[in-house]
C-alpha cells in the first residue's frame, strides 16, 4: 500500500517535472491575480493591508482550481486511469497519492511564493508567518476537495467551468478560516483556533475525500 | 473458473447485447467477435469490472467479481484500446509504473529484459513520444511479458498497429500463456489463429 | 405489512403519483391561504419592525424548506447510489429545482425584508450568506446532472456530489456563522418557540406545511415526466401514451 502510494506520487512528480511549464503557469496566474487587486481597489496601504489575506486566499483558491482539470484527465485519456481502477491496491490510496502530488506541484509553490506577495501588501512579519501557516494547512484541503470535483466532471464538455461551480462553494470554510486566521491575529484575538480548525479540516478531508474521489472515478470511467 | 451469467449491456437507450453467458476453465481462450458497435469493448470492460452490466453476474472461481473486487483485480490483466503509456515517460518508466499498478513484483532489470524481448532494445530510455505508433504499442504489450503469473488476461484488439513479426511474437506469448494454464479473453479484427489451449468464439449479434 | 417495493416500481408509481398530485396542490393552496390569513390579518403588528416583518411568514418557511430539501435530496441520492434503485435517483433529480426555488425565494424575501429593517437590500449576514452558498450547491448539482448525457452516470455522479454537499452543509453553516458573529440569532427554534407569539408560530407552521405540500406535488409532477422520458421505450409508457391519443 505504501509502495503503490510512493510509486504513483513519484510518477506524477516526474511527469510534472517534465512539463514544468504547467507548474509555472499556475504560479504565475497566482502572482498576476494578486497583483491585479491593488490596480483595482487603489494603492492605499491601510486598505491593502486589511484586504491582503482575503486576496491571497481567493487567488490561491482560483489557482489551485485552474490545475484541477489536469489531475485525472490525462490519465483518463491515455488509459492509465483504467489501470489504476483495476489495481489490486485500494483506489483511495492511489487517489491520495495523486492529490498529494497535485498539492506538491500546484499548492506548495503558492505557499512558498506568498511571503513575497505579502510584503507587497505591507503585512508585518508575524502576520506573514500566520498567512503562510494558514496556506500550508489549507491548500492541501483545496487539492483534496478539488479532486472530488475533478473526478465527477471527468471527460465532460465544459468540464473546466463546471468543476469551479461544483468545487468553489465547498471551498468556503477553508477560505473563511484561512483568511480569517490572519484577520484574527491582526485584531489581537490570536490565530490559534482558526489554525487548529484548518488542521482539523485537513485531517477530515485527507480521510474522507479519497473515498468520494474513488467513487467518482469509478462512476465517470464506466 | 471464469463465468459470465446472462450479461446484458445498455448504452443510452440502446440495448447492445443481452443474455451473454459463457464458462471458461484453465487454459481456455475466448475470442469475442462481432461487427463494429456490437459491444465488444463494452463486454470486455464489463468482464473486468470497469463498468457494471445492466443485468447478469460475472464469477471468478465461483464468487461474484463484485464482491471480490481487489482480490479479482490481482488475478486480472486488462489491456484496453488506450495503451496506458505516457508520452513523457520512457518505456522503462512506463513499464515499471504499470507493473507496480498491477501489483507485479518487477525490478528495473526485469523491465529492461522484457522491453528487449519485445523488440525495443535501444529505445528503453527515449521519451515514448518519439517512438512510432507500433513501437508504442509494443511498449504497452511488454507488460504481458511480466504478467506470466497473472491467470486471466483480457486484451482488447492487441494486434492493432503491429507489424507481421510482432503479431507472430504476440501470438506466441498468448499461446504460452494458455499452455501455462492461463485464461485469455480477447477481441481482434485480424485473423490470427490461436493454436494452443481450448479455443472458442463468442459472436455478438446486433 | 405494506409492500413498499411495489410502489418503487415505475409502473405502479406513475399512476399513483398522478392521482396524488392534485391533492397535494389543493392542500398547498389551503394551507397557504390559512398561513397568509394568519400572517396578514391575525398576527399582531411588530413593535419595532412595523408591518414589514410579515414577510417572514414566507421567508422563514422557504428557508426551512431550502435546507431540508437538500438533505432529503442527498438522502434519496444516497439510497439510489447504494441500492441502485432508479426511482430514488429520479426523486433526487426532481427535488433539486424545487430546492433551488425555495433557496431563491428565501434570498429574495430576505432582501425585501432587509431593505426596511437594515436599510439595505443585502447584508453579509450569516444566514443570508449560507443560504447563498446553498443556492450555489443546488446549481452545481443541477449543472452537473445537465452536463452528463448518460442518465445512469448522471444519477450516480449527482449522488456523490449531493452527499459530499450534505456533509459540507453543516461545516459551511457553522463556518459562516463563525465568520459573522454579528447576526440575529435563529429566532425560530424549538427551544425559543415560547418567546414568539403563538399566532406567529401558527402562521409559520401553516406556511411551512403549504410549502411542503407544494414541494411534494411539484416533485411528483417532475418525477412523472422524468419517468416518461427515461422509460419511453418500454411497453407501459407506449400503452400510456396510446391511451392519451
Amino acid at each position: 500500500m505504501i509502495a503503490i502510494f510512493r510509486c504513483v506520487l513519484r510518477r506524477d512528480l516526474v511527469l510534472a517535472f517534465r512539463r514544468r511549464s504547467d507548474v509555472l503557469t499556475t504560479l504565475f496566474f497566482f502572482v498576476i491575480v494578486v497583483s491585479l487587486f491593488p490596480l483595482g481597489v487603489g494603492p492605499e496601504p491601510e486598505l491593502l493591508r486589511t484586504m491582503a489575506p482575503g486576496i491571497l486566499w481567493v487567488a490561491a483558491l482560483l489557482a489551485s482550481m485552474l490545475s484541477l482539470g489536469r489531475l485525472f484527465s490525462l490519465d483518463y485519456l491515455d488509459g492509465t486511469l483504467e489501470q489504476m481502477l483495476l489495481a489490486p491496491e485500494p483506489l483511495p490510496v492511489i487517489v491520495l497519492a495523486k492529490a498529494a502530488a497535485h498539492w506538491l506541484v500546484s499548492g506548495l509553490p503558492l505557499v512558498l511564493m506568498s511571503p513575497v506577495l505579502a510584503i507587497q501588501f505591507d503585512l508585518t512579519q508575524t502576520l506573514i508567518e500566520i498567512l503562510v501557516l494558514s496556506l500550508l494547512l489549507g491548500t492541501p484541503v483545496l487539492s483534496l476537495i478539488g479532486a472530488i470535483g475533478a473526478s465527477l466532471t471527468l471527460g465532460l464538455r465544459g468540464g473546466g467551468v463546471l468543476v469551479s461551480l461544483l468545487v468553489l462553494p465547498l471551498y468556503v470554510p477553508v477560505l473563511i478560516f484561512g483568511a480569517g486566521a490572519v484577520g484574527a491575529e491582526s485584531s489581537g484575538l490570536g490565530a490559534q483556533s482558526h489554525l487548529l480548525l484548518l488542521a482539523a479540516m485537513l485531517v477530515f478531508a485527507a480521510v474522507a475525500s479519497p473515498w468520494a474521489v474513488a467513487a467518482g472515478l469509478r462512476i465517470s470511467v464506466e | 473458473m471464469f463465468e459470465a451469467d446472462q450479461l446484458a449491456c445498455v448504452r443510452g437507450d440502446r440495448p447492445l447485447f443481452e443474455s451473454v453467458s459463457f464458462r471458461m476453465e484453465a487454459g481456455a481462450a475466448l475470442q469475442v467477435a462481432g461487427v463494429n458497435g456490437s459491444g465488444k469493448t463494452s463486454l470486455l470492460r464489463i468482464l473486468c469490472g470497469l463498468s457494471s452490466p445492466a443485468d447478469g453476474e460475472i464469477r471468478w472461481k465461483g464468487t461474484s467479481t463484485r464482491s471480490l473486487r481487489e482480490e479479482f483485480f490481482s488475478d486480472l490483466l486488462y489491456l484496453g484500446h488506450a495503451p496506458a503509456v505516457k508520452d513523457d515517460l520512457t518505456p522503462v518508466e512506463n513499464l515499471m509504473t504499470s507493473a507496480a499498478l498491477a501489483g507485479i513484483d518487477a525490478d528495473e532489470a526485469d523491465a529492461r529484459q522484457a522491453l528487449e524481448r519485445i523488440g525495443l532494445a535501444g529505445c528503453e530510455d527515449l521519451p515514448t513520444k518519439v517512438l512510432s505508433q507500433g513501437q508504442r504499442r509494443r511498449a504497452a504489450l511488454a507488460r504481458l511479458l511480466l504478467s506470466e503469473r497473472i491467470p486471466l488476461w483480457v486484451l482488447d484488439e492487441p494486434f492493432t498497429a503491429l507489424d507481421a513479426a510482432a503479431v507472430e511474437q504476440l501470438r506466441g506469448t498468448m499461446e504460452g500463456h494458455l499452455q501455462r494454464g492461463g485464461l485469455l479473453v480477447f477481441t481482434t479484427h485480424q485473423d490470427v489463429p490461436i493454436r494452443a489451449g481450448q479455443f472458442s468464439r463468442l459472436e455478438l449479434a446486433r | 405489512m405494506i409492500n413498499w417495493f411495489k410502489y418503487s416500481s415505475p409502473q405502479t408509481f406513475f399512476p399513483l403519483a398522478g392521482e396524488m398530485v392534485p391533492w397535494f396542490f389543493a392542500l398547498a393552496v389551503a394551507f397557504g391561504a390559512a398561513g397568509l390569513y394568519i400572517g396578514f390579518f391575525v398576527a399582531p403588528t411588530d413593535a419595532q419592525q412595523g408591518e414589514a416583518y410579515r414577510i417572514i411568514f414566507i421567508h422563514v418557511a422557504a428557508a426551512w424548506m431550502s435546507m431540508f430539501l437538500y438533505l432529503v435530496m442527498a438522502f434519496w441520492a444516497g439510497v439510489g447510489l447504494v441500492f441502485n434503485t432508479r426511482l430514488s435517483a429520479m426523486v433526487a433529480q426532481a427535488l433539486a429545482p424545487t430546492g433551488a426555488l425555495m433557496t431563491f425565494i428565501a434570498l429574495w424575501t430576505g432582501a425585501l425584508w432587509g431593505k426596511p429593517t437594515w436599510g439595505t437590500w443585502w447584508v453579509w449576514d450569516a444566514r443570508l450568506t449560507s443560504e447563498l452558498i446553498l443556492l450555489f450547491l443546488y446549481l452545481g448539482f443541477i449543472a452537473l446532472q445537465a452536463a452528463i448525457d448518460e442518465p445512469r452516470r448522471a444519477d450516480k455522479a449527482g449522488a456523490v456530489l449531493a452527499l459530499v454537499g450534505a456533509v459540507n452543509v453543516p461545516i459551511i453553516y457553522f463556518s459562516v456563522k463563525w465568520w459573522n458573529t454579528l447576526h440575529q440569532g435563529a429566532s425560530v427554534s424549538l427551544m425559543a418557540a415560547p418567546t414568539m407569539a403563538k399566532t406567529m408560530l401558527w402562521g409559520m407552521l401553516m406556511m411551512a406545511l403549504a410549502f411542503w405540500m407544494y414541494a411534494l406535488g411539484a416533485v411528483l409532477v417532475r418525477v412523472r415526466s422524468i419517468l416518461l422520458e427515461r422509460e419511453r421505450h418500454t411497453d407501459w409508457v407506449a400503452s400510456y401514451l396510446g391511451r392519451l391519443r
